[in-house]
């Protein structure tokens, strides 16, 4: 028996230690808001946070997580709601497949940078695919956030 | 216009499985296709679209087409509530099932709004029109004294009454025959910015895909297709896959020998998905490769490229194209070589089926649950009251969603074990067993006179059809695949379209935008490339070359207007500041297109910086007619800038020994965030018809980049994708 701690919840659940942390989540646990895109950790799609750092859960084993704070897109954070909150301002989904993991993505760089840079902003979403091509509006949507908090 | 009837006078509510107490309505599809019909034939006519609006105010409308990012459960509910007069947040958006009562729900080739728009308008006036004379009749005045405002009926006197109250008298009237639509000039809804209505959904992980449905005692499955096209299974060895945890069984699935059928293979039924890859993984297969064995790209451009340097079938020829490059004073020539492409979603093929005897239920992302439904009947040998396709949100289709064979696979499976499965294609199968936007070589010649006036244009083509996935063997373009070269908007007096040999060696699809990317490639960088010959400035050049302000003349319903293609080419340039200078590497390139029906420009603006490619502002300006949600016709232009960035920068699916060489997002590769642009779009203003919005903005996109890397460098490049030459 594997015991994780997802979004607050514990979980308890019995499956091979090797078996990767998407699967768990998705399958096992039945939270599908993280989603499969690539299985080889190259488009973002699967994106969780782990004691606050984004992780590619297609690409490592449930057992990394025991014992971890697993927050997921169902899950909530200061940071992730502001985002989300942007996110529809903007409306800045098309297909809305991806979005969950660049949601992830851009939680993890406002909770450890307050004002990125346009780079920086590049350098933490450089790991997630959009085949919408939603990217300028995922840009302002993060700078818009950044701009709120900032101005509170 | 088409007989409408008050189906909850029909009984159709318990058909259509509608909670009952609303007021609900059908209208007729014949309103486009079916005019010269007599309206007592149309009885029966299917409905393609429905508003029931409940007593408490809540008014329900379906979505009959297919929502992946195209907008288009927004896009087709507004204009009903507009023309009602609705409440936009008392609306709650139903997705249809695959039924052709529904009318056409093909969610393809860029046309729900363009064919939806005018039989919506009409859905909701007639609603409207009944609401009014509820309303008159409970407080006995004539209708003339009352309007519809934000949900309510508001008489002159200043009373007014909400529409969930007026349901019960609205349920008793005859459907209206006499109703006004609304001045566009008091649209609420059409022509602004509306958010879709899932946004909440996407953000919060919500929303339901095909590969999140779940249903009790669920199988997960993957299968091991043929590395070969059409290959089949000689043998498998399954006692690896069976030592798995979590592995249930291992069967066989036969190929289905039909467009959209399935290919076949060896399928492994687990508890989860990922016993069921590692199973899949784990599997040893001989094949029998069969007759593509021996598909092999680079062999195979040479063939298309040696194809279209000689004579083709004539597709289209006008004036003498022999004398004019006979008594040209400057002759240029090009070949261009474009690869297959794979469509790549989001959201790999999936499909949950539930086969239980003669019925069988489907939740899948599909773009077109009628034809799924019909693959569905065929393969259970059942009847189509039997089948229900239950359409989910499609993590992107791009063309590939159309084609059910994976929700033909997950019903052959349930079938065979007797159980729900949910069939998931990995990221490698998907790359790997696609439906392939074709492969092609092209050929253009043309003459210039002393003048620089273009007087000769060959145009030669060999790619193969989206036919031959239908009728095995066919190796010419089709009709339809011809056209977009053919009726190239330029004036010139002698122009000849030829059509090269192209057998098929993998299942060509469309894929957005369709035969619009290799020509409007193709004919792009010729025209600018013929500027530079003619010593012009490829903006001026290119607005002569499209000449004067005509209406061509085409077989289609909508005309070609070339003064709406010169303006767009005209506000993209001004955007742009066309002409004006910029940093040291850096140039403008230029690209417009008609697809669609509607008209694109991009001037796009790379730099190229010790050999390589950056694309910093891309300038868009579409005329899609009348505009329905501008915040999606923006979007689309966005994210086709990305598209046609993704083919132009890394695009290229190949084969070697019949099997595809790419696998997954490392060797087919997107463009990320760090590549994207800032896109500039430009709608024009237009009460025009709408047309398409999804595909036209992608096919200008690539040669705009070509284009201006011409500018930038003074070398042409023929063929795609850039990183081939070490350019991205």
């Amino acid at each position: 028996m594997i015991t994780l701690r997802i979004n607050g919840e514990k979980y308890k659940i019995d499956v091979a230690p090797e078996m990767p942390l998407l699967w768990a989540i998705r399958d096992i646990i039945g939270l599908t808001g993280t989603k499969y895109g690539c299985g080889i950790g190259v488009c973002g799609s699967c994106k969780v946070l782990i004691d606050n750092a984004p992780v590619q859960s297609c690409m490592i084993p449930v057992s990394f997580a025991e014992g971890k704070n697993v927050i997921t897109i169902e899950g909530v954070s200061e940071n992730l709601q502001l985002l989300q909150q942007s996110w529809s301002d903007l409306n800045v989904p098309q297909c809305g497949f991806c979005q969950p993991g660049q949601l992830i993505a851009a939680t993890a760089l406002l909770d450890k940078n307050n004002n990125p840079t346009e780079a920086e902003i590049d350098e933490a979403m450089l790991g997630n695919i959009c085949r919408c091509g939603t990217y300028q509006r995922i840009k302002n949507a993060i700078n818009r956030t950044v701009e709120l908090k900032n101005q509170n | 216009m088409g007989t409408i009837k008050n189906i909850s006078r029909r009984g159709f509510v318990k058909v259509v499985g509608l909670a009952s107490g609303g007021l609900i309505l059908a209208c007729n599809t014949s309103i486009f296709s079916d005019k010269e019909k007599a309206p007592e034939n149309l009885i029966d006519f299917n409905p393609n679209l429905f508003i029931q609006l409940n007593s408490d105010g809540t008014l329900i409308l379906i979505a009959s087409r297919s929502e992946m990012g195209n907008g288009v459960r927004t896009s087709l509910t507004s204009v009903i509530a507009d023309e009602m007069e609705a409440d936009w947040n008392k609306v709650i958006v139903k997705q249809a099932t695959g039924d052709t009562k529904y009318g056409d729900q093909n969610t393809d080739g860029s046309r729900s709004v363009h064919y939806l728009y005018e039989t919506m308008r009409q859905m909701g006036a007639i609603a409207k029109a009944m609401l009014i004379s509820a309303a008159a009749q409970t407080w006995n005045v004539t209708e003339n004294e009352c309007s519809a405002e934000h949900h309510f009926i508001v008489h002159t006197s200043g009373k007014k009454i909400a529409f969930g109250n007026l349901v019960e008298k609205a349920k008793t009237l005859e459907i209206p025959t006499n109703f006004k639509l609304k001045n566009p000039k008091n649209f609420k809804f059409i022509g602004k910015n509306l958010k879709s209505v899932d946004v909440k959904e996407y953000n919060n992980g919500s929303a339901i895909f095909g590969l999140d449905k779940r249903i009790p005692n669920m199988k997960f499955v993957a299968i091991q297709r043929c590395p070969v096209t059409f290959g089949t299974v000689k043998s498998f060895d399954k006692t690896a896959t069976l030592k798995i945890a979590g592995v249930i069984d291992v069967i066989e699935i036969p190929r289905v020998e039909k467009p959209f059928g399935a290919l076949g293979g060896v399928a492994v039924i687990a508890s989860n998905t990922w016993a069921a890859f590692k199973g899949k993984d784990a599997l040893k297969v001989e094949w029998n490769y069969g007759d593509n064995k021996g598909y092999d790209s680079e062999k195979y451009m040479n063939q298309l490229t040696s194809n279209v340097h000689k004579n083709g079938k004539v597709g289209k020829e006008s004036g003498n194209i022999n004398r004019a490059f006979k008594n040209a004073t400057k002759i240029v020539e090009s070949t261009f070589q474009l690869p297959h492409l794979a469509h790549a979603p989001m959201e790999v093929p999936n499909a949950v089926a539930w086969v239980q005897g003669d019925t069988c239920e489907v939740w899948a992302p599909t773009q077109d649950p009628q034809t799924a439904r019909k693959e569905v009947v065929d393969f259970l040998e059942t009847t189509e009251d039997k089948v229900i396709i239950n359409v989910t949100f499609l993590g992107g289709g791009f063309g590939r969603k159309s084609k059910p064979d994976y929700i033909v696979e997950a019903v052959a499976v349930s079938k065979a074990i007797n159980a729900p499965v949910q069939v998931v294609w990995t990221r490698e199968d998907d790359i790997k067993h696609g439906y392939y936007h074709t492969v092609s070589a092209q050929f253009m010649k043309a003459s210039l006179d002393n003048n620089g006036n273009v007087t000769g244009w060959l145009h030669r083509f060999a790619l193969p059809s989206i036919v031959s996935t239908f009728s095995p063997g066919v190796d010419y373009a089709a009709g339809f695949e011809i056209s977009s070269a053919s009726g190239v908007p330029f004036e010139i007096d002698n122009l000849k379209v030829e059509v090269g040999q192209a057998p098929a060696h993998v299942r060509i699809g469309w894929l957005r935008s369709v035969i619009n990317i290799p020509h409007g490639f193709s004919i792009n960088v010729f025209a600018d490339e013929l500027a530079h010959a003619a010593r012009k400035d490829p903006l001026e050049f290119r607005l002569q070359l499209i000449g004067n302000d005509r209406i061509e003349d085409t077989q289609d319903e909508i005309k070609y207007n070339t003064a709406r293609l010169k303006n767009v080419l005209k506000i993209a340039a001004k955007n742009a500041e066309w002409g004006k200078q910029l940093p040291e590497g850096h140039a403008y390139g230029l690209a417009v297109h008609y697809s669609f029906y509607s008209y694109v420009a991009s001037v796009v603006e790379v730099s190229v910086i010790n050999n390589k490619v950056r694309v910093h502002n891309v300038f868009t300006a579409i005329d899609c007619g009348t505009v329905v949600n501008r915040n999606t016709v923006k979007a689309q232009m966005e994210g086709s800038a990305i598209f046609g960035m993704s083919l132009a920068f890394y695009g290229k699916i190949t084969a070697k020994n019949g099997a595809i060489e790419q696998s997954n997002y490392h060797d087919y590769k997107m463009v990320r965030m760090n590549e994207a642009p800032k896109v500039y779009v430009e709608i024009v203003e237009s009460t025009e018809r709408p047309t398409g919005v999804g595909e036209p903005g992608v096919p200008v996109i690539a040669p705009a980049i070509i284009n201006a890397i011409f500018k930038a460098t003074g070398k042409r490049y023929y063929n795609l994708p850039l990183a081939d030459f070490g350019l991205v």
